[in-house]
């Protein structure tokens, strides 16, 4: 059996889902009770993993890095969630977004895995409205839909700007139902440091109690990472300030493959940049681009106005603009895939164009959605992004466009699982953001959602009562054994050693100098020589950091600088790894841009080398990563070069 | 811009806090309060002294975590926004600046500026939300919902759990919180099944957990970032004045409500 066993199914891709249900193996209740499982992550995933899993009669814990569930960055997201229920009878179905999804991925996802998710989007839907999530609805009190990058179709379903919200709030809500029934006991503001395994196979965990600085161990029959994405290896993205990627980062370096790490999103409406002191990015939703209309001017003279002063956008003239995503893609127009979109921008305003006071934004405009729907109606569908904008920028965009720039903003990568959601190490499960394994080389607007709570209510609890049907008779586990106490030293070695190196520099300080790389030489557009410095660069920094960071404070307290010094030291070695995988993957698809490989601007795929997932082993802190690689076998749909025009 | 700074520090729950003046200066007016924070926070990693402790986490108004007291208005002088949305620009250059973690006796000081909320999530495990188990479940489309309906219950579900009612408050009272999650759940069919046992648990744990109650003051409402409407605690007051009376009923009374 070759190290990268997908345990696919046979037979016909509609079938495969079906069959495995029907002859997997299932845990009685009795047994349920006898097992224990670790969850990692209240987002999504983590949250309606927990609250279902819990439900079953399995014994649960979960651990949460802020003081509630509800923190999750899942709550940020805006603009929907999509199913494939063709309530509009629009021509939507299971097939159809399947196909689009395989086809925003840029041909480089699972076809099994992404049937299985079109296949269960429906009962996700019919689950949050029976938990009350007040999706938006028309005046016959039928669900509304409104569409999406990369469909023709309206299928995404949507609660204001606030459908990620209100989704995690049903899953949190399902998952205090559970903690009240005691079947999942919460362990808030609890910081998972290091995976234990026993014997190869993942017993538990050592997470860090956040307040008191406090070591603790948990132990369990399984262990479950719905930890979400790795964004903020590049300082500035959209991502929470306490997302990170140590828990993911821990368990690749016992063992789990980490899958396609150069895969990440850099979504293409975002606030621009304004200063040197700016934390984060904050998105503004892609249904704006339901309505909205992207533009440059024209004219290198209305530019030079517009940036002194003496114009405004809106005195240029119609035959002043490029509209120059309806133009470049006149069949999905401003609603070309997320990848697509930046990469016009980013060429927009290296060509010259960009707006703004860096020249780097360019403009959303909803002039013609006001004279076309009045104000009212760009206010009910849009009035919380607009605010938000305004509080940001100080302008109001329903009187002068959004300026937008693209941003990371997702990671498509991730822990490399199988079929059944489970890691290359036995027992550990990765869900959510956390795997890698739906969206291929570029996720689809509003499929984040749909795959988080796929994942949690509809995949895992399945599948993992296949995989822990022979720990029944395995007893509980205790953590005063050989392996926690190695595990729990090994953290605390780390965090003296980080709080003695005593340096001059600032943990933030050496973070914005790996951010600044991980962009310049690992964003929007990579070179094979600007991957290969940038893997130099950052082992070098990562040296630097190691004898110059300072960490002020103590090991036994809450202490935020402590915490993420932690994440850095994560951060620097998994930004290595992408600036590898970038360089090896010698192919521009989906988010994966190499200017070496593009035909008229557009990514060219290289699918004889390349219809593959990479998936990298760690082999020792000193030695080279092993790529290891699983093939993509595409044998419904036809591979093609993807065509939005 | 330059601004002094009086900040609340606590080293941990069981210390007696005080307040240390910090003086800040040539801050962008297109900073953010809270990279305000962050600046500061540099400084004093500079002089090998301790940074401010605080709590935030999506910087973008929806989270719910960032939780400050400034110049006595829980998120700040500005309407609609949480502190990681107010901006620089909303305050006077030179001007001195107050900040202090919530104030509420059910929300304990954890350390400098961060609090203890855990009390929110016990009051919405006690059943604020509707029993709908994995599966099993009709289509989504099989009940419709009045859209009016399913505005208002929006209106409520919009709640991000910060606390600033709690810390607005004279009784540091959860009302609106509490409230707020009734009245979503109560104007939905999905929610009516359980709106009764909902209310009375809910409303007993608020009440067990050394919140205050309320005496009509609306701070509650002037301060949230999210704009929810006291016209959730009536409609909180009517459930359980309904669940009251109902729960008094024979068991065989069936579905009686107001």
């Amino acid at each position: 059996m070759s190290k990268l066993d997908s345990k696919i199914p046979q037979g016909a891709l509609e079938q495969k889902w079906t069959k495995y249900k029907n002859s997997q193996s299932l845990i009685n209740p009795a047994n349920k009770r006898r097992i224990d499982v670790i969850v990692v992550g209240t987002g999504l995933a983590g949250a309606s993993a927990a609250a279902s899993l819990g439900a079953l009669g399995f014994n649960v814990k979960i651990f949460c890095i802020s003081d509630s569930p509800r923190r999750a960055h899942s709550i940020a997201a805006q603009g929907g969630i999509n199913a494939a229920k063709n309530y509009p009878n629009d021509g939507d179905s299971v097939e159809r977004l399947f196909y689009d999804t395989i086809k925003g991925g840029d041909y480089r996802a699972r076809e099994a895995n992404v049937h299985r998710l079109a296949e269960v989007s429906n009962s996700i839907i019919d689950q949050s409205v029976a938990q009350g999530v007040p999706f938006a609805r028309d005046y016959s009190g039928y669900l509304d839909n409104r569409s999406f990058g990369g469909a023709q179709v309206s299928r995404t379903f949507y609660a204001r700007g606030q459908t990620g919200q209100q989704l995690l709030i049903g899953a949190y809500g399902a998952l205090s139902r559970e903690i009240e029934r005691k079947t999942v006991e919460m362990f808030p503001r609890q910081e998972m440091l290091d995976l234990v395994l026993v014997d190869g196979v993942a017993r538990g965990i050592i997470t860090r109690d956040v307040t008191t600085g406090e070591i603790h161990r948990h132990a369990a029959h399984a262990v479950i990472l719905a930890t979400g994405g790795y964004g903020n290896v590049y300082f500035l993205s959209t991502n929470a300030m306490n997302s990170n990627v140590s828990a993911a980062w821990q368990a690749y370096k016992k063992g789990a493959f980490f899958a396609n790490p150069c895969y990440v999103q850099i979504h293409p409406t975002c606030i621009p940049v304004h200063g040197d002191y700016q934390s984060k990015l904050t998105l503004m939703s892609e249904s704006l681009r339901n309505d909205g209309r992207i533009w440059v001017p024209k004219m290198m003279e209305d530019l030079e106005h517009i940036r002194n002063g003496r114009m405004k956008p809106t005195g240029i003239p119609e035959e002043g603009r490029d509209y120059f995503l309806e133009r470049r893609y006149p069949a999905f127009g401003n609603l070309v895939p997320r990848d697509v979109a930046s990469r016009a921008a980013k060429e927009a305003c290296d060509a010259g164009f960009g707006v703004g006071k860096t020249g780097l934004a360019v403009y959303l405009d909803f002039q013609d959605a006001i004279e076309r729907l009045g104000k009212d109606v760009v206010e009910e569908r849009y009035g919380n992004l607009f605010q938000m904008y305004e509080k940001i920028t100080d302008e109001n965009p329903y009187e002068t466009p959004m300026k937008i720039y693209p941003a990371v903003h997702y990671t498509m990568g991730g822990l490399w699982v199988d079929y059944e959601l489970q890691t290359s190490v036995k027992g550990l499960f990765a869900i959510g953001e956390a795997n890698f394994s739906d969206h291929g080389a570029n996720r689809l607007g509003a499929s984040a959602l749909m795959q988080g709570l796929a994942d949690g209510y509809f995949v895992l609890p399945y599948t993992i009562q296949n995989c822990l049907a022979d720990q029944i008779r395995v007893p509980k586990f205790s953590t005063d054994t050989p392996e926690f106490e190695t595990a729990e030293n090994e953290v605390k070695e780390r965090i003296e050693k980080l709080l003695s190196i005593n340096g001059k520099q600032s943990v933030d300080t050496i973070h914005k100098k790996l951010g600044k790389i991980m962009w310049e030489y690992v964003g929007m557009a990579r070179t094979k020589e600007g991957t290969a410095q940038a893997v130099e660069m950052i082992k070098q920094l990562k040296e630097e950091f190691w004898s110059d960071v300072r960490v002020v404070g103590k090991p036994d307290e809450m202490n935020n600088e402590l915490e993420k010094a932690l994440r850095l030291a994560d951060y620097l070695e998994l930004g290595e790894l992408m600036a590898r995988d970038a360089n090896q993957r010698d192919e521009s698809c989906g988010g994966h841009f190499r200017v070496e490989y593009q035909t008229n601007s557009e990514a060219e795929r290289d699918d004889k080398d390349f219809m593959h997932v990479a998936a990298w082993e760690f082999t020792g802190e000193k030695a080279d990563p092993k790529r290891n690689v699983e093939p993509l076998n595409y044998e419904t749909v036809k591979v093609a070069t993807r065509n939005y025009k | 811009m330059d601004f002094t700074l009086k900040i609340w520090r606590q080293e941990n729950a069981k210390a007696k806090g005080r307040f240390e003046t910090y003086k800040i200066t040539d801050v962008s007016s297109d900073c953010s309060f809270l990279e305000m924070l962050d600046i500061l926070n540099e400084q004093l990693v500079d002089k090998i002294e301790k940074p401010v402790v605080f709590d935030h986490d999506c910087r973008e108004g929806i989270c719910g975590m960032c939780s400050l007291y400034i110049n006595g208005r829980p998120h700040g002088n500005d309407d609609g926004i949480t502190t990681c949305q107010l901006h620089m620009r909303k305050f006077k250059d030179g001007e001195t600046i107050i900040i202090e973690p919530w104030r509420s006796r059910a929300f304990p000081v954890l350390k400098d500026l961060v609090v203890d909320r855990g009390a929110l999530d016990k009051i919405i495990q006690a059943g604020g939300y509707i029993s709908a188990t994995t599966g099993g479940v009709p289509d989504g489309n099989a009940i419709p919902i009045r859209k009016d309906k399913a505005d208002t219950a929006m209106d409520a579900a919009a709640c991000i759990g910060c606390g600033g009612c709690v810390a607005a408050c004279p009784n540091a009272s959860a009302m609106l919180f509490v409230g707020a999650k009734v009245s979503h759940l109560a104007h939905l069919p999905q929610g009516k099944i359980e709106a009764m046992k909902r209310v009375e648990a809910m409303v007993e744990r608020m009440d067990e957990l050394g919140f205050g109650y309320c005496s009509n003051a609306a701070a509650c409402e002037f301060e949230c970032p999210k704009g929810i409407k006291i016209e959730h605690i009536a409609k909180l007051n009517r459930e359980f004045i309904s669940a009251k009376v109902g729960s008094q009923l024979p068991k065989e009374g069936g579905n009686f409500s107001m």
